[in-house]
């Protein structure tokens, strides 16, 4: 039995398990445990994959498992990870075990909001070992249509709004996608009988560059639209305020991911003519996304816009660093995912737990919570400094090498931009340190606040999980870089050798 | 006529057989014991069903007038299957006392239809199809008019009728040109006569229009939702799927044979009819508030997305839009299997009456939600295979922005399929529709959709099969 299928049968074992359950406790039990299971497997995974590394093991892919699906038209359910989908689903594991946790009070319908959660966390598992890229694009469906019920149902706001808008937004891009992948679908082979939906062997031929320019910006945006692309970034700030709290922390943590995994791993890798060549157009709005998203932040005044325009910013980065197309700042691309992926998810963990003690998420409204819980101020204070790239967090060491690789080109358009972008660390500090000011020190605004209790152990597991994360990526990174250059390798190879001839 | 001759017309055969028999049993019974002919005629179709399951050659009969091969004999299958579910699901309705003394019409009139499509499918020259058409419309137009002391329902029925007059005339005389052109009304002949003169591409143009009639593809379809309001849903359902599908199965075939000659010019036709009938549906969808009149208007825009299988003009094309349709049988069942379970219990039928449902009714919520989004495409359930293969199928022969087109037509649709299920799952309502259980009947027609619903997509080797017995006009 392959370890890969597993990450799909266990999700599903965990949603029938749910079915069985009765009430709260027993599902949020069913829940843990299955995840927790998850979470032990992807941290397998990546134990077994260095071990394959360390023995020799050099193909691009590894645990590949293959079964031919639709014969006619060459569709397989191919699954297949490499050091970028290791990490992945290990930041995948760990969110979505921490988001259990932090939805461990779900009093409304907990049966039904646990099995679409786990139907969610099972659409992004499955993306990130997908080889194929018909399968990716049904688990990147699947991984988004929960999304309606969890914020219709559970949100809060105007929820209704928010869940309808970030679904519609979000399968536009995927109908972007979709025509993106059948354009790469029937140009994978000259011979039409030979077509393949597989990553690797269309990555060996070369789409003919007519083609790529046409479909390269429909799988990019299509892809961008998850990554929180300005300008269609506008679901994600609405989508994040209504979510509740384990739906935040999977989407930003996780969910948006998908879009920065996908916009490298299919679009600039299959089409890297046509990428050189739309690089620009692309950088020009991400970077704006960067900075507009910082700036936005500054004026918001609810925890939770702050926290989803901070996240347009920092996924904004991580599209920005892919479309640098060098090893190191590809590489700051995927250790800023994850890092953000693990900072963000606490962030709306803690402000879903602040929420339920306070009521309110107006920043104004509060004020020197440190005093009453402790706890949880310190490890806001924690996120927020791993947010604005404080040393030894996980923040530091994404940004630090995106800017450095973004600066290894030396022409004057990639060092302005680069400069633009990084002037974004500046303002992240504005609107951190503004937050952790008002809501945590100063005098106590409300005598309500006074009586609020610290975190109980179930809120402690699941944001110790995370700080402890953030911290071992930020101290010892190179297991994290070592374990995504290897894989990074090939594909820059194949990225600079198209940049050479060009030149030529 | 021998054995075998009898084997190869075993559909129409039996079908004509189990009328009768439904007519002389009827007549034996005592007046209160009409509603034993329900049981007796689903059993005798469900074993017709499997019948038609039984391995079928390739044959001609009647000097080239009727023809069957296995691909004609499937589609027959999937019609059978689609109106075996839309029996189960009528039931409840059936036992009201309003159509106590007619049931046995109920079955006799929709065997004739069925009857009326299997020998369209099976035509080999025009003037059977004809017959197979008008058989098939014609009893349709009374099942519309059913419950005729409803006004709505006479007005559907004398609309069906008209609309249906006006269309197989506009047909007949595309079919008169072409006969005049070519001198044969022999499928085969015509085949090879076909050229793209223009009296032949004004004939293809009259026979087309009416054909679109009968798939109500936009703009011909300004029948289609009064007519579908008017009638009793499963009736409605049936003229949806049923009806649909069979008029989306002969027009491929004769696309993709008779008028093949002329595809050059014919795609250009396609191409902006199924961009106006996604397009349209899709908008007047939006706004409706009958579910009724909504699905009716969803079903114009599903129509829209067949024409792209036809535009590929390959054998991918022509597979996915027969698995298409099947998929779209059961998903389209399934949401109205739902809605006339409700409203046969509750006279119900409008989406605000929905709010709240899974409150009360949760596994007829889900299955609404599970056909709602197989009917917009959306992962794992079938319809999403469905879609795809539709939309795969137009790009293999370049369509690329007809495909971005329709895949955005199918965000909109999303949205109208959206607000249904938060009718059910997020509004709150003070009067929620009480709890009920549906009759076993019901139960099984609706279990049957919904496992229809799930295994279609994964099962690859459906699709397989169809593939394996398709053929395409291009390479």
């Amino acid at each position: 039995m392959n370890i890969l299928n597993l990450f799909i049968i266990i999700p599903m074992l965990t949603v029938g398990g749910i079915l069985l359950t009765k009430d709260l406790k027993q599902s949020r039990l069913v829940s843990a445990i299955g995840m927790g299971f998850q979470l032990i497997l992807s941290f397998v995974l990546v134990y077994l994959y260095l071990k394959e590394r360390h023995a020799g093991n050099t193909a691009a892919m590894l645990f590949t498992y293959d079964v031919l699906w639709f014969p006619s038209l060459n569709i397989h359910y191919a699954l297949g990870v490499d050091g970028i989908s290791v990490a992945m689903i290990a930041l995948t594991g760990i969110v979505v075990f921490a988001g259990i946790f932090a939805s461990w009070k779900m009093e409304l319908l907990p049966r039904e909001f646990f099995i679409s959660l786990i139907i969610l966390a099972s659409g992004v598992f499955g993306f990130f070992i997908s080889l194929d890229l018909f399968t990716m694009f049904l688990f990147y469906e699947l991984a988004v249509i929960p999304m309606y019920l969890l914020i219709g149902i559970w949100g809060s706001g105007p929820k209704e709004y928010s869940a309808m808008k970030l679904t519609l937004m979000l399968m536009a891009g995927s109908a972007m996608l979709l025509v993106g992948l059948l354009g790469i679908y029937f140009f994978s082979s000259p011979d039409p009988h030979a077509l393949t939906f597989n990553l690797l062997e269309i990555s060996k031929i070369h789409i003919p560059i007519g083609m790529q320019r046409f479909l390269f910006p429909f799988t990019f945006i299509g892809f961008g639209i998850l990554g929180a692309l300005f300008p269609f970034h506008t679901w994600s700030p609405d989508g994040h305020a209504s979510a509740p709290t384990a739906v935040s922390m999977l989407h930003a943590g996780v969910l948006m991911k998908l879009g920065g995994y996908g916009a490298f791993r299919v679009a600039i890798f299959l089409m890297p003519e046509a990428a050189h060549e739309q690089a620009w157009i692309f950088l020009i709005l991400t970077a704006i996304s960067v900075v507009y998203g910082a700036f936005s932040a500054i004026v918001q005044t609810d925890l939770k816009y702050i926290n989803a325009y901070s996240s347009v910013s920092h996924c904004g980065l991580v599209l920005f660093a892919v479309l640098m197309m060098n090893q190191t700042a590809m590489n700051g691309a995927i250790v800023q995912m994850i890092s953000h992926g693990l900072m963000t998810a606490l962030f709306f963990a803690l402000i879903g737990m602040i929420y339920g003690r306070t009521h309110t998420r107006l920043i104004n409204e509060m004020g020197g919570l440190m005093k009453v819980i402790p706890f949880l101020g310190v490890v806001y204070v924690i996120a927020g400094l791993a947010s604005l790239g404080l040393p030894g967090f996980s923040g530091f060491v994404a940004e630090m090498i995106i800017f450095v690789g973004s600066f290894q080109h030396t022409d004057v358009f990639h060092r302005v931009i680069t400069i633009i972008a990084a002037s974004s660390i500046v303002i992240t500090a504005v609107y951190i340190l503004r937050v952790v000011g008002t809501l945590l020190l100063g005098p106590i605004k409300n005598d309500h606040f006074l009586h609020l209790e610290d975190a109980k152990w179930y809120e402690r597991i699941s944001t110790i999980t995370l700080v402890i994360a953030i911290t071992a990526i930020g101290t010892a990174p190179y297991w994290l870089t070592d374990m995504i250059n290897f894989s990074l390798v090939p594909i820059v190879q194949k990225l600079s050798s198209i940049q050479l001839t060009s030149l030529n | 006529m021998n054995l075998s001759d009898f084997l190869t017309m075993r559909h129409e055969i039996v079908l004509s057989v189990l009328a009768l028999l439904i007519l002389i049993i009827d007549l034996n019974l005592h007046n209160r014991d009409k509603h034993r002919i329900i049981p007796i005629s689903i059993s005798l179709f469900f074993v017709y069903t499997l019948v038609g399951f039984l391995p079928a050659d390739k044959s001609v009969l009647f000097g080239g007038m009727y023809q069957t091969n296995p691909l004609l004999v499937m589609m027959k299958n999937i019609l059978n299957v689609g109106v075996l579910i839309v029996l189960l699901q009528s039931v409840t309705w059936l036992k009201q006392d309003a159509n106590r003394e007619k049931i046995s019409e109920y079955f006799i009139l929709l065997f004739s239809t069925l009857i009326g499509m299997d020998f369209m499918i099976s035509s080999g020259d025009f003037l059977m199809f004809f017959l197979g058409l008008e058989l098939a419309t014609i009893p349709l137009a009374a099942l519309a008019a059913f419950t005729h002391h409803q006004t709505k329902s006479a007005e559907a029925g004398i609309k069906l009728l008209l609309n249906s007059a006006l269309s197989s005339g506009i047909l007949l005389f595309g079919i008169s040109l072409i006969y005049g052109s070519t001198g044969s009304i022999y499928f085969d002949t015509i085949t090879q006569l076909y050229r793209n003169t223009p009296l032949q591409v004004l004939a293809y143009i009259f026979f087309f229009t009416g054909m679109a009639f009968k798939l109500s593809l936009v703009p011909f379809h300004l029948w289609t939702a009064d007519v579908y309001e008017g009638a009793p849903i499963n009736i409605t359902s049936y003229l949806s799927v049923i009806s649909k599908g069979a008029a989306a199965f002969i027009l491929i075939i004769l696309m993709f044979t008779v008028f093949k000659t002329i595809a050059p010019i014919y795609n250009h036709i396609l191409y902006l009819i199924a961009i106006l009938t996604m397009t349209v549906g899709n908008l007047f969808a939006l706004r409706q508030k009958n579910m009724k009149r909504f699905l009716a208007f969803s079903s114009i825009a599903q129509a829209g997305f067949i024409l792209l299988g036809i535009l590929g003009g390959n054998t991918m094309g022509m597979t996915s839009v027969i698995y298409f349709v099947l998929v779209y049988i059961f998903s389209n069942l399934g949401a109205f299997g739902v809605v006339s379970a409700i409203a046969a219990v509750t006279n119900k039928e409008n989406m605000d009456d929905y709010d709240g449902l899974y409150a009360t009714n949760p596994k007829l919520s889900l299955l609404m939600m599970l056909s709602l989004f197989s009917l917009a495409g959306i992962p794992p359930v079938a319809g999403f295979f469905g879609k795809f293969f539709l939309f795969a199928s137009a790009a293999s022969a370049g369509y690329y922005w007809l495909v971005f087109i329709a895949v955005l037509n199918a965000t909109i649709s999303l949205y109208y399929y959206l607000l249904v299920v938060k009718a059910m799952f997020i509004n709150k309502s003070e009067t929620p529709l009480a709890y009920f259980r549906s009759d076993n009947y019901t139960r099984i027609g609706l279990v049957l959709s919904g496992v229809g619903i799930f295994i279609l997509g994964f099962w690859s080797q459906i699709y397989e099969i169809i593939n394996s017995l398709s053929y395409g006009i291009l390479p």
